[in-house]
């Protein structure tokens, strides 16, 4: 023990919160008894100002080095008591509230004595503790002014164009030759029917001709080192290879169009055509004649295997198929369904479809549409329900409306990146709800279809939300790390490397390490904890084999002796555990 | 004689138990004044050997909760937990030691109602159990 424990406890009443079912006064005479106890006193609201101006003023008086407030949940207050704490001069660290309200008097409002029992217990055992606190220090990490886009997409051309707008340097890397993504085979957009190709245009242009943006096209991810704020990207182009200092990454990588090779007479050629190939006719203007039209809906997805909604693809049905009944005014086109997912504002879309003659036709999953393709002849036999019969129909045309999948170097990309995959193969935010553009490690973001198959204004919207989600790090010029991290002991480290096995952020890695022992020297491994990248959850120090890691402000010793104190409350804790 | 009146120590990850354990503190729930929260970041932050040396300072009960699966603060903490108290309850057994002392709970910060109903529970349990004689000195 660097220096003897001088702990002053304050004993809130909280009004009556605390002080009508636990008798206080008594709380604090057996506070006073402490070993390690050198001030206590009972406050009638501690996180009022006076309360406040008291703990400064005992700090001074005592030369107090611990201080616990017993009151409410740490939750809340603990954060005004630490500053208070700080403004007198002591570490906020050095500092632990004893929860005497929410966990005691709160729920024992009718046995005082017990009550009171308890708050002395939960005392006792927050001064055990407290003893053996250590000021710990919240680092800063500077942050590389600058990002990197991985994928010019829809999605990351945004992203880039975001970052870029508010000052900051921006490298997209493109695996094409070109940028634009799923963009370059689309025909028109919904709603409203803009043609992709000008939106496109508009983006690249803008893309190309920023000062801030640097564009590397048929390159690839070959490395990524680093944590937020600090990055390098190892990128390989046709020519030579790049390494990026970035301080955050944005994962756009979009996705793959799944092609329905077996399935419903899909050849890749012919007239049974995915949404995609059906684009490029209609952008290229290679449809000339149509009498009949099929789509069947949900072709490889939302059944065995892939179990998933792609989403996009009834919108993108509805809006072809309107386009086609626009253009052919005669032809006859159905759309053969298992559930129209026409969400939001697109039911408008779905209902004009159905005005202009579209025909919806909803089949069973049991009993799928069947398709022959004999030369150039096409039958396609759907079961009606209602009917209960079958009907059938000889398109021109049959148009697969396959899922949106996610890329098979997904894979390598995660890997090197550190961020999860999902079941479905796509990249794994860090909470569906509340954090949907970023991921668990920090200082890498995704938008687009990489994350799950998004329609334009979905990946408009979503690269945004990454930019603006990204900014932060950039604009502070530093990130706050954690002041409560796990640290290694070197000379216990056996190498193992269980925690980097097992740590959620990647903050644990093993490093080679050269020992000098006497005559020989050997290479070891050793594991270190990146205080920029860690948490401090603590799970790789509960699971360490050796004791080897410390979670700091949790420590071995800290929770012991917390232990000790409850079971044994004469014993003179913090030297015992010291010795 | 007096009622045998079981001492349980209960560590609450900080982002769930805890909470659910304030939720049923501001619900004024009521529950048995047996148990003692302390409190870790983590679930996964448990070290076996603080379940271990709780019982062997004679705690009748000890209780470990967190964040459902699925729901860990720190992605996977939960299930680390879940791990090693598995473990530990099948070393207790080849031990001798009662594994019914040891619980796992997942209690969310919703859940204040939970928090009291395990520990009512639990405090019942042991009271079946009776003390736990490694305490004795």
């Amino acid at each position: 023990m660097k220096d003897e424990p001088r702990i002053g406890v304050f004993v809130c009443h909280c009004g009556t919160n605390i002080g009508g079912y636990v008798d206080v006064p008594s709380v604090v005479e057996y506070a006073r008894t402490l070993v390690g106890v050198v001030h206590a006193e009972r406050n009638t609201y501690t996180c009022a100002d006076d309360g406040l101006t008291a703990i400064k003023k005992a700090i001074k008086d005592h030369n107090l080095n611990r201080v616990i407030v017993a009151s409410c949940t740490p939750r809340t207050h603990a954060p005004l008591f630490r500053s208070a704490v700080a403004d007198a001069g002591l570490n906020p660290y050095l500092f632990e509230l004893v929860n005497i309200r929410e966990h005691c008097s709160w729920v024992h409002m009718k046995e005082k004595e017990a009550a009171t029992q308890k708050a002395k217990d939960l005392i006792r055992m927050g001064v055990a503790r407290t003893a053996l606190l250590e000021p710990q220090e919240e680092i800063r990490i500077s942050v590389t002014p600058s990002a990197l886009v991985i994928g010019g997409g829809i999605a990351g051309m945004t992203a880039a164009l975001s970052i870029a707008n508010q000052g900051f340097k921006v490298d997209i890397v493109e695996k094409d030759s070109e940028m634009g993504g799923m963009l370059r085979y689309l025909n028109d957009l919904y709603p409203g029917g803009r043609k992709a190709s000008l939106v496109m245009d508009e983006f690249i242009g803008k893309v190309k001709n920023h000062p801030k943006i640097e564009v590397h096209t048929s390159s690839t991810i070959k490395k990524v080192d680093g944590y937020i704020g600090n990055f390098t990207v190892s990128v390989q182009n046709e020519k030579v290879p790049l390494d990026i200092k970035t301080g955050i990454i944005v994962v756009a990588t979009g996705a793959d169009e799944f092609k329905p090779v077996n399935l419903y007479g899909y050849s890749g050629s012919g007239n049974v055509l995915t949404e995609l190939e059906l684009e490029e006719r209609l952008k290229n203007g290679s449809l000339q004649k149509l009498d009949s039209a099929i789509f069947i809906q949900c072709v490889g997805s939302r059944g065995e295997g892939r179990s998933y909604c792609s989403r996009i693809c009834c919108n993108v049905a509805i809006k072809n198929s309107k386009l086609l009944k626009q253009t052919f005014p005669e032809a006859d086109i159905n759309i053969l369904h298992n559930g129209i997912h026409a969400y939001g504002t697109y039911e408008k879309m779905y209902r004009e479809a159905q005005e202009l003659g579209v025909g919806f036709r909803k089949y069973s999953k049991e009993k799928p549409p069947e398709v022959t393709v004999d030369g150039e002849r096409m039958r396609v036999k759907l079961y009606h329900e209602l009917m209960g019969r079958e009907i059938e129909y000889t398109p021109d045309i049959i148009v697969l409306s396959t899922p949106l999948i996610p890329h098979p170097e997904n894979g390598d990309l995660s890997r090197m990146l550190k961020v999860p995959l999902g079941q479905d193969g796509f990249f794994l935010e860090a909470h569906v709800k509340l954090r949907p553009v970023d991921f668990a490690t920090d200082g890498i973001f995704l938008c687009g279809s990489a994350r799950a198959p998004a329609d334009i204004i979905e990946s408009i919207n979503q690269g945004y939300s990454a930019a603006s989600r990204a900014a932060i790090p950039l604009m502070n010029g530093y990130v706050q790390a954690e002041a409560i991290t796990a640290v290694v002991d070197e000379t216990k480290c056996i190498g193992c490397g269980y925690c980097a096995s097992i740590c959620p952020y990647r903050a644990a890695s093993m490093n080679e390490k050269t020992v000098v022992a006497e005559e020989v020297s050997y290479i070891t491994r050793k594991s270190y904890i990146n205080p920029a990248l860690c948490k401090g959850c603590g799970t790789c120090a509960a699971g360490c084999p050796a004791g080897a890691i410390t979670p700091n402000h949790f420590t071995l010793p800290q929770i012991m002796a917390t232990i000790k104190a409850f079971q044994q409350p004469g014993a003179y804790i913090y030297d015992r555990i010291k010795a | 004689m007096t009622e045998f009146s079981p001492r349980i120590v209960a560590f609450c990850c900080n982002w769930c138990s805890y909470v659910g354990a304030d939720l049923a503190g501001t619900s004024r729930l009521k529950y048995p004044d047996n148990i003692r929260i302390m409190r870790v970041m983590c679930s996964g932050q448990v070290f076996p050997s603080y379940i271990l040396k709780a019982l062997e300072l004679g705690a009748d009960g000890v209780l470990v909760a967190g964040c459902h699966i699925g729901d860990c603060h720190y992605v996977s903490g939960n299930k680390k937990a879940q791990e090693r108290v598995e473990t530990l309850l099948r070393v207790m057994k080849t031990l001798g030691l009662d594994p019914r002392r040891v619980r796992l709970e997942w209690i969310s910060a919703s859940e204040g109602m939970k928090f009291a109903s395990t520990v009512k529970e639990f405090v019942e349990e042991i009271k079946e159990l009776g003390p736990n004689l490694l305490g004795v000195r």
